[in-house]
């Protein structure tokens, strides 16, 4: 049966097992909003307020399921406006597709109104892309795309449909859902060698990724731990990836992580890196990184071995196969100096935190926060963020009982991605889902507050607003001797008002007594509820490894 | 710090609109410094080979290789051995005068250069060969007075009966 392309397009997204798409119309996809006015019935369609909002729902959507996150736009302003949602996608490996319209094949090149050159421009950004000026490729490379994005190591891909191919008509005939191409198997002389050098190892950490959050291997990861007794420790990306309660689990390392499970990873004698890409925000200066420790690493994509840090030995291949592999063959110690020698850096760690917890005197500090919300919250919540010092006390306090409940742009680390993903994620999965924000970060996207409000989205806001850019501020308080250079916000918005103009709730919280309150309410509505949350200016994230140091520069008090 | 090495790496990609841009785009995206690239039509009408001439350390070739490969319009990438078949063409125009211009023609010669066009000031040398030969020979002509010049950049194969397809 011949069907119009912008049909194809609708088609092939259901078929595909599409069944929420995040977009904004405009001229040049007039004709898929129409075909998706027709399938309304199949396929649940978010307005947003803007299309970044759309990329980063889509995004946030993917990153609480694993799904493939779709979102449409128009050509032009609406192309551009998804560019920084694709980057960050690209940055965390998330799949995805885009899809935009553009103008007419007549009209490319003659710089038409809201004509751009979009795969061009994402071409750096994307895993692949497609200018499809042919309806009979329409279909087709809308499923390599779908077959590109979840594949090995996953990421975005845009797909650009001309207006012209849109119109023109073509047979369509529905095929099932393009299936991830499987991952190599790692050949058993890996398999040996790797349990080799765990054998040999007498501290092993266990160093878990963004590649392997999604995995669901939690539980398998913390078998693994007790078998061969060594500690676990994660990237920012690896959060949620073990639930919280193992005491072998010692959380984030680097720049701003944990104490005990950077100083761990410093003195362990092998890392066992699964799905992790050693980025500069987790090793700090290579150079002086995991000096005289042993590195393996289990990664689906060959380009991360030996790029960042050189590696003993790394496996390109199924990273769950190969790390189940690994933990069955190793054998089984106990390691009891390691293990104590891993205590004493988990008692420092806790005797920083309670010093600083005596300093803080009667104000709310982030971990007073955090330890209502882990204390309050619901099973199966969400914790979505900004970008910024909330951000990282969020990676630091935050507790997850089940994986992919950290959603977070860590490679790109985009302010304003939050709101648009907290409505992705809740749209996905339909669990309880908070946004720690700040108040620079929500300035950002805080239009995205319409959709939420519009679909009746639940969403508890924590905005934690200190009047300032707390993490640049943070750097000029330490290495620009305070000048403030454009980091006092010193801005008039009442949030709480904001938040009721847009018709959500807003509420203040002024003390830990009025924002547990809050938060214990905020919980029970059915809608998004923003909680305008005032903290001290000149909090700081700690510890902190300072840009370019190592884990001997770890600042760990003010 | 290890050694800077010229090497030259073949690929095989996919013959469609746009390839060469995502490779080009790729080696700025990621700091790569290329010396040269060439790029043709291959025995196989669906694939081009882009012929790439880079000088790196093993860290910078083993990354460019890695970064290739993971473009999905590429199909094959490999490093190609020292004693491959490389070359590259040039058109030089040079200028001459009566005194100079058989000295020109015979230098030529050596070079197995061929003159293809001629006017009363200046003569348009075709030279072929491998780089540091094509290096030679401008060298030699400087003196003379250069006016214009172009290089391809080289196109290589390894040698023997196999196709870098089948390896």
């Amino acid at each position: 049966m011949k069907i119009t392309g912008a049909e194809i397009i609708i088609k092939t997204l259901i078929e595909q097992g599409v069944t929420d798409v995040f977009g904004y119309p405009g001229g040049q996809v007039i004709n898929i909003y129409d075909a998706l006015y027709k399938d309304s019935d199949k396929i649940n369609h978010i307005l947003t307020a803007h299309e970044q909002g759309a990329a980063h729902a889509a995004d946030g959507y993917s990153r609480a399921t694993g799904k493939v996150g779709v979102c449409i736009a128009t050509s032009g302003p609406g192309a551009t406006n998804l560019v920084t949602g694709i980057a960050t996608a690209m940055l965390d490996s998330i799949p995805m597709v885009a899809i935009t319209g553009n103008v007419p094949c007549s009209l490319i090149g003659k710089d038409s109104f809201q004509e751009i050159d979009i795969t061009g421009i994402t071409l750096p950004i994307t895993k692949h892309n497609y200018f499809v000026n042919r309806i009979e490729d329409l279909a087709d490379s809308i499923r390599e795309a779908f077959a590109i994005a979840k594949s090995g190591r996953p990421g975005p891909v845009l797909v650009d449909v001309p207006k012209d191919v849109q119109v023109a008509t073509y047979d369509f005939e529905p095929q099932g859902v393009v299936e991830k191409k499987p991952l190599p198997k790692a050949n058993q002389d890996q398999i040996d060698e790797a349990i080799k050098l765990v054998n040999e190892s007498k501290r092993p950490y266990i160093y878990i990724g963004g590649g392997a959050a999604g995995l669901g291997m939690g539980k398998d990861i913390i078998e693994f731990a007790k078998k061969i007794d060594a500690c676990i420790g994660c990237t920012f990306m690896g959060l949620s990836a073990v639930p919280d309660g193992c005491d072998k689990f010692l959380g984030m390392q680097g720049m701003h992580g944990h104490y005990a499970s950077s100083m761990a990873q410093k003195h362990a004698d092998l890392i066992i890196g699964v799905g992790v890409r050693f980025s500069d925000r987790a090793t700090g200066n290579t150079a002086k990184f995991a000096k005289g420790t042993k590195i393996l690493q289990l990664d689906p994509d060959f380009a991360e071995i030996n790029k960042n840090v050189n590696v003993d030995l790394g496996i390109v291949a199924d990273v769950y196969d190969s790390f189940m592999r690994i933990a069955k063959g190793a054998e089984k110690s106990a390691k009891p100096e390691w293990s104590a020698q891993v205590e004493e850096f988990k008692a420092k760690e806790n005797e920083i935190a309670e010093k600083a917890a005596k300093m803080a005197g009667d104000r709310m500090t982030p971990k007073m926060i955090f330890d209502v919300i882990n204390k309050c919250k619901l099973p199966r919540t969400i914790i979505t963020t900004d970008v910024g010092q909330h951000q990282m006390w969020a990676a630091q306090y935050s507790k997850f009982d089940t994986t992919r409940r950290f959603v977070s742009s860590g490679g790109l680390g985009t302010m304003g991605f939050g709101l648009g993903a907290a409505i992705g994620a809740r749209v996905a999965t339909n669990d309880p889902t908070i946004l720690i924000t700040g108040d620079g970060s929500f300035g950002m996207n805080l239009n995205e507050l319409a959709t939420a409000v519009t679909y009746n989205i639940p969403l508890v806001i924590v905005l934690a607003n200190n009047g300032v850019l707390g993490m640049v501020r943070q750097w000029q308080n330490l290495f620009f001797q305070k000048r403030f250079s454009n980091t006092v916000l010193d801005r008039k918005t009442d949030f709480v008002k904001l938040a009721e103009a847009f018709g959500a709730v807003g509420m203040r919280a002024a003390t830990i007594d009025e924002f547990e309150a809050a938060f214990k309410k905020a919980i029970t509505v059915n809608g998004p509820v923003v909680i305008d949350t005032l903290i001290d200016k000149d909090e700081f994230v700690l510890p902190m490894l300072p840009p370019g140091g190592s884990i001997d520069d770890i600042i760990v008090e003010k | 710090m290890e050694k800077k090495n010229k090497f030259v790496i073949a690929v095989y990609v996919d013959n469609k609109y746009g390839v060469l841009t995502r490779v080009t785009s790729m080696f700025t995206r990621r700091g790569f410094n290329i010396d040269a690239l060439t790029v043709g039509e291959t025995e196989r009408p669906e694939y081009s080979r882009i012929t790439i001439s880079m000088s790196g350390d093993g860290y910078a070739r083993e990354q460019l290789i890695n970064q290739l490969r993971k473009l999905y319009n590429v199909k094959k990438v490999d490093v190609l051995v020292d004693d491959s078949i490389k070359r590259e063409l040039m058109l030089i125009k040079v200028k001459y005068t009566s005194e100079t211009r058989a000295d020109i023609i015979s230098a030529s010669d050596v070079y197995r250069g061929k003159v293809i066009d001629y006017t009363p000031s200046e003569m348009c040398i075709e030279v072929t060969g491998e780089p540091s030969k094509i290096d030679a020979f401008i060298k030699l002509m400087l003196p003379f007075g250069i006016i214009e010049m172009c290089r391809t950049g080289i196109v290589a194969l390894e040698r023997g009966n196999t196709s870098l397809l089948d390896k």
